[in-house]
């Protein structure tokens, strides 16, 4: 199985755990990524937020050069996920917006690249892909698998149903773990407005801390480096201003996927996290 | 021959648009036009006189009158015409009224031409129209309501004290519908049994009325006034015959089921009756639970039983029966909403109940013996949230429609709670408050005075939060979100037509609308009647409604229902398919398409001479034909013909509409194609 | 309270305002049956002036200064939950992304939260528009100049550093130069479109 592969901009960055483990995981069950040759800024948030043209452009321009590589794409921020499928869905739709954007983009594309979230990609594998794998599993975790918004909204991209989404915790629990039931799968946790407004972030993101620690959780899993920011590194601060106690680390499934089929800590970027990742190793032996 | 057109004003309603005076001129030029005229509002008891009139002093024998749509005034147009001693279908209708002034009223000119292109087709038409005349059939004097909720009981009640015989058929092992599991009824607050069970124990009693329950349509075939119906009755492992309805079986039988009959709160078992009152009140075997009859050992209820009525080896049985007309009274069922609202919890959340399981935990005859409690610890709850339009007049989760009872029923819930539980609060969550029966509005400003705080607004999630529910919604007359922690939600979900309404409607033969309702023949003008001739509507399977108009519109039924009855025969509608014997192939395509299963095949001889060489021809049943025309279409040898919109009569319509070169032209592209 | 809005004024003068937000959007606004689902789910809506709900009731009456200089579009987070619940189909995260994009291209004065949010947004994509990629730590630096506060999430960038969750010089897409006209085309584009 191959993909092309879109790392997006915080893969060196904020967002190298998911990265590193994104491709240690896939390399270990035989997913090939091709990283898209050239690639640039899918957009994110401000783009579409700011210019339909531009945000719908600039994710278009990877799909062209996907395109020309002739495979299927893959994401696996989830940011950059929900920008490529929402422009391919939006050109694909509208022939005349097509048009226009190919003029912007000096390239031309129209539509035919199939874009998948990497949590997609997982869960087609063959279980027995992973299960014939499982050396560590996770059988003393209990995880608050934490989706976010951009994967499972709007209705046209969604990788899993917005309000009860269940396809990353299938995938934990196949490698042992158990997750919990909690309210906040899907409440938004502000990223884009982490930079200008943290206040507000931070009511959002201690709510969706305390829901996971009522519901008894060890860790939280997520698939979106921008939750994963706003949940980890801000954990800290969180707890000075709301007066809270909170140590959940929180990860990118691919790394608890990938520490229950055998790959190690270091493989996997364990060691960049804020929240100290140690308690969560030591729960799983 | 000699054709008179008539071309109505309508008032202002077509002489307001289209030029009517100058449409009456242009027709007096058409081939065959002998007299045509502008009249204000043609109808009126002098505009017709007008036409009798003309008809005689005109020497007339086909007449065209231009005005409002053939629906509203064929048959009094006919009527007129007969009058003056014209035969009454030689008349022609032309819809300017809702084809020309209405759709085109921005564009007068365009709509005086397009009147005077459809006249101009009605007169070439009307030219080639055959007098045509009824036949009759006879009328098999017996009714069968299908379903037993309250609609098909007053609808049975009424045609059998009117002296018909009635068939009651109800799939359940009881009647009484939803009706009987209400608490008490709004805005009265009567108690809802105790004005329902006297009108079941009146069905069972009632020497006319024949009731079958536990049974169901299979297949209806005939027509208006000679149906014949195939009725399973499903078999129940008790013989009625026997029981006496003493109650041992249901006492000692070990297997307990969740009862349906109280909305899955509370339990039954496997051999019961669904609540202490019902019609008839002796047991059935529910085979799908029941140990014995899943190969397990038991046969308890046998050894019990001293009457001996226990029959394991009980079959289905299948009977047919002749009815003149039916009446559908299927009900509703509540919206699933389990599957659609993944805010709300998709239905794993314990506290979140429905309106009629709320009916059930009020209810004095109810599993909580009418103490409102929490089914998930038996609590007395004391916030209650109640939100309004579940799946109604939500177009992304449920449906288009307003459920139109819920508004009230909230009212007397939110009333109930604040009565029974003292110190409560109680929240309802609406969009708008629809009050507008008799005395609702006041009821509903009680349960406001009485406490209740309505906030305008939707809920958008609910959680769990502990042992409570946090329900986060918004107050729209503030600007503001709103919390609560409620210990109880109630959803008013919508009415959907009950589950299999869709096959019952083409087992009877009838349509039914977008939303799966039962389609009425007219939504004003016949709203109890379906499009097919001889059955008949009552009650929230034409549409959601609440007690007053279902048993309003189930005596309208059954109005309808003795009119028929009591005739011994009815006139048939002569403008019907006919076959063309020497022309048709009998490929019976024709039959294929017929939506009415009018079709049948007939045998002829196909030498004048030999008559021992025979072939198979189309033949039309006129009781079955409705005249709606599939057949004449997809007959490829031109053999079917439909009484009134002949292929001749409508072809010369429309070369009149394109004038005959444009229509060799016309005839020359499409052949291309 | 404010005054009271005249809407004959609003209606006629904004008409063309209203069909424009319809048809960009994409969004049938009139759909909008003002149930408030949509504020009762919003993570932000205790933040804003405008609940979302009002903010469409504005774009339905032509109330076109008050909601392009709101708080309200500018906080939207663009989640969608409002979207996805919506009864009537309104994509209303799309209305959101059209406004604030409206009132850019309009030039309107913003202040406040709203500022600070458009001034983000803004430095985010100039550092796309100059290397095909974000340049996280370009953009900080540069946020933090605009909104005059240089020590703003200082703790992070050391937290960050240590992590080696900082790189100091951008990563560079190799024909950054399409990325550099596409922002240029847009802004023809849309600059013809006004
Ligand atoms: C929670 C709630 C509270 C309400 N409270 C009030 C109130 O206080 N006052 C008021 O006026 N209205 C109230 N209503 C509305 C009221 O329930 C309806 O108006 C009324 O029950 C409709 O009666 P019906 O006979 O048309 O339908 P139903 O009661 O649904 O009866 C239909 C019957 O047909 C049977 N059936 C269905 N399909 C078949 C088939 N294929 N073959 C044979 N039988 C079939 C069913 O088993 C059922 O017995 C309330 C509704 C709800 C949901
Ligand atoms: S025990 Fe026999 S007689 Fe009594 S109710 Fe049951 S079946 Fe009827
Ligand atoms: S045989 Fe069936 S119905 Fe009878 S008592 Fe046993 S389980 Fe109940
Ligand atoms: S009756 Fe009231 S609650 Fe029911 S759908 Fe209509 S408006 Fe909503
Ligand atoms: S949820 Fe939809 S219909 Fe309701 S107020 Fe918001 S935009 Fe309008
Ligand atoms: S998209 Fe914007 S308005 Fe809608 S719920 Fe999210 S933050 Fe609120």
């Amino acid at each position: 199985m191959r993909y092309a592969y879109f790392p997006g901009c915080c893969d060196h960055t904020s967002g190298r755990e998911y990265d590193i483990s994104t491709r240690a995981l896939c390399h270990a069950l035989d997913v090939e990524l091709v990283e898209i040759p050239g690639w640039s800024c899918c957009g994110s948030t401000p783009g579409h937020s700011t210019s339909h043209l531009l945000g719908i452009a600039l994710a278009a321009r990877n799909l062209a050069l996907v395109a020309e590589m002739g495979l299927d794409c893959t994401a696996s921020c989830a940011a950059c996920y929900q920008r490529l499928a929402m422009a391919n869905v939006e050109m694909q739709n509208d022939p005349r917006l097509c048009e226009k954007i190919n003029w912007i983009t000096g390239k031309t594309y129209h539509g035919g690249v199939k874009v998948k979230s990497i949590v997609e990609i997982i869960a087609e594998l063959n279980p027995e892909q992973i299960i014939s794998r499982l050396v560590k599993p996770l059988e003393n975790l209990k995880i608050a698998v934490y989706y976010g918004c951009l994967m499972v909204r709007p209705k046209a991209v969604q990788v899993d149903d917005p309000e009860n989404p269940l396809v990353m915790d299938h995938l934990l629990e196949a490698v042992g773990a158990k997750t919990v039931d909690w309210g906040s799968k899907t409440e938004c946790c502000g990223a884009s407005l982490a930079i200008s407004n943290d206040d507000v972030v931070l009511k959002l993101t201690s709510k969706i801390l305390a829901d996971a620690a009522r519901a008894g959780a060890d860790c939280i899993a997520t698939g979106c480096p921008l939750c994963h920011f706003n949940l980890d590194m801000r954990q800290k601060k969180i707890n000075q201003v709301f007066g809270t106690d909170y140590q959940l680390p929180v990860f990118y499934f691919t790394q608890l996927i990938g520490l229950a089929i055998g790959l190690t800590p270091d493989n996997l970027s364990f060691n960049t996290h804020f929240i100290d990742t140690s308690k969560v190793l030591e729960l799983v032996g | 021959m000699r054709i008179g057109v008539f071309v109505c004003w309508c008032g202002s309603n077509i002489g307001g648009v289209v030029d009517v005076p100058r449409v009456a001129a242009r027709a007096a030029h058409l081939p065959y036009v002998a007299h045509s005229v502008d009249y204000k509002y043609t109808c009126s008891e002098p505009g017709q006189n007008m036409i009798v009139d003309a008809i005689q002093k005109h020497n007339l024998d086909r007449v065209v009158v231009a005005s409002c749509s053939p629906r509203l005034h064929e048959t009094t147009f006919r009527k007129t015409i007969a009058r003056a001693g014209l035969n009454p279908y030689l008349l022609e209708m032309v819809n300017i009224r809702e084809q020309c002034s209405w759709v085109h009223s921005k564009e007068p000119d365009q709509a005086t031409a397009k009147a005077i292109d459809l006249v101009r087709m009605a007169v070439a038409k009307a030219a080639r129209l055959e007098p045509l005349s009824e036949g009759s059939i006879t009328v098999t004097k017996k009714a069968m309501v299908i379903g037993g909720g309250i609609a098909g009981i007053q609808a049975a009640l009424d045609i059998a004290d009117a002296g018909h015989k009635v068939i009651l058929v109800e799939r359940e092992p009881t009647i009484g519908g939803k009706m009987v599991m209400l608490d008490k009824t709004f805005p009265t607050l009567d108690c809802s049994a105790c004005i329902s069970t006297p009108k079941m124990v009146a069905v069972a009693q009632h020497p006319n009325i024949e009731l079958l329950t536990y049974a169901e349509v299979t297949e209806v075939s005939g027509y208006i006034g000679n149906f014949s119906v195939t009725v399973k009755q499903k078999a129940r492992y008790v013989d009625h015959s026997r029981c006496t309805g003493c109650g041992t079986c249901w006492e000692k039988c070990p297997q307990k089921v969740s009862s349906e009959f109280n909305q899955h709160i509370g339990i039954r078992k496997a051999i019961y009756i669904p609540f202490p009152q019902a019609v008839p009140n002796k047991p059935c075997i529910d085979a799908a639970n029941c140990r014995r009859l899943n190969g397990k050992k038991c046969g308890v209820c046998a050894k019990v039983c001293a009457a001996g009525a226990i029959n394991y080896e009980q079959q289905d049985e299948y009977r047919q029966v002749k009815v003149g007309a039916i009446v559908m009274a299927t009900g509703y069922d509540l919206f699933d909403w389990t599957q659609a609202y993944g805010e709300y919890g998709y239905g794993k959340i314990p506290n979140i109940i429905t309106g009629l399981q709320f009916e059930r935990l009020v209810n004095a005859s109810g599993p909580t013996g009418g103490k409102i409690t929490r089914p998930s610890d038996g609590k007395e709850p004391q916030n209650v949230v109640f939100i309004k339009c579940v799946g109604s007049r939500d177009e992304a989760k449920g449906k288009a429609y307003c459920s139109r009872a819920c508004c009230m029923y909230t009212a007397k819930h939110a009333h109930q709670v604040l009565e029974k539980i003292p110190g409560s609060r109680v929240f309802v969550f609406y969009m708008d408050v629809r009050a507008p029966g008799k005395a609702y509005e006041e009821f509903y400003q009680r349960t406001v005075n009485e406490g209740a705080r309505y906030i305008r607004g939707r809920v958008s999630k609910i959680s769990r939060k502990g042992d409570k529910l946090l329900v986060k919604g918004a107050d729209t007359l503030l600007g503001c979100q709103v919390e609560i922690e409620a210990d109880l939600v109630v959803l008013a979900t919508a009415m959907v037509p009950s589950r299999g309404s869709r096959e019952i409607a083409r087992t009877v033969g009838f349509t039914v609308d977008q939303d799966g309702f039962f389609q009425e023949a007219h939504p004003k003008l016949r709203p109890v009647e379906t499009n097919t001739a001889g059955i008949f509507l009552a009650g929230v399977c034409q549409g959601p409604k609440d007690i007053p108009d279902t048993v309003a519109q189930a005596s309208a039924a059954a109005v309808k229902v003795c009119a028929l009855l009591y005739k011994q025969e009815i006139a048939t509608n002569p403008m019907i398919a006919e076959v063309n014997e020497s022309k048709c192939q009998g490929c019976l395509l024709c039959r294929d398409v017929c939506p009415f299963q009018a079709i049948e095949t007939k045998t002829i001889p196909n030498n004048a001479h030999d008559q021992a060489k025979t072939q198979t021809v189309a033949h039309v049943n006129s009781g079955l034909c409705q005249g709606c025309g599939c057949c004449t279409s997809s007959c490829r040898s031109g053999a079917i013909n439909l009484k009134g919109f002949s292929n001749e009569q409508i072809v010369s319509a429309i070369k009149a509409c394109l004038c005959e070169d444009n229509f060799a032209e016309l005839v020359r592209k499409v052949r291309k194609r | 309270m404010s005054v009271a809005f005249n809407l004959t004024n609003s209606l006629k003068d904004n008409f063309g305002f209203i069909n424009n937000v319809s048809k960009e959007s994409g969004q049938p606004v009139e759909q909008c049956y003002q149930c408030g689902k949509c504020t009762a789910g919003c993570p932000v809506a205790f933040a804003m002036d405008y609940p979302p709900h009002r903010v469409l009731r504005m774009v339905q009456l032509g109330l076109k200064e008050n909601v392009l200089r709101s708080q309200a579009i500018w906080l939207c987070a663009g989640c969608s939950t409002c979207t996805s619940r919506c009864p009537r189909n309104v994509d209303l995260a799309q209305v959101m992304d059209c406004l604030r994009s409206l009132a850019k291209r309009e030039g309107v004065p913003l202040d406040d939260r709203a500022r600070d949010v458009s001034l983000f947004y803004d430095c985010f994509l100039n550092t796309v528009e100059d290397n095909g990629k974000l340049y996280e730590l370009g953009m900080m630096l540069n946020y933090n100049l605009k909104t005059r506060q240089l020590f703003k999430n200082a703790n992070t960038g050391l937290a960050m550093l240590t992590r080696n969750k900082i790189k100091f010089l951008p990563a560079k897409t190799k024909n950054r130069r399409d990325v550099a006209m596409i922002f240029q085309r847009v802004r023809e584009l849309e600059g013809k479109a006004r």
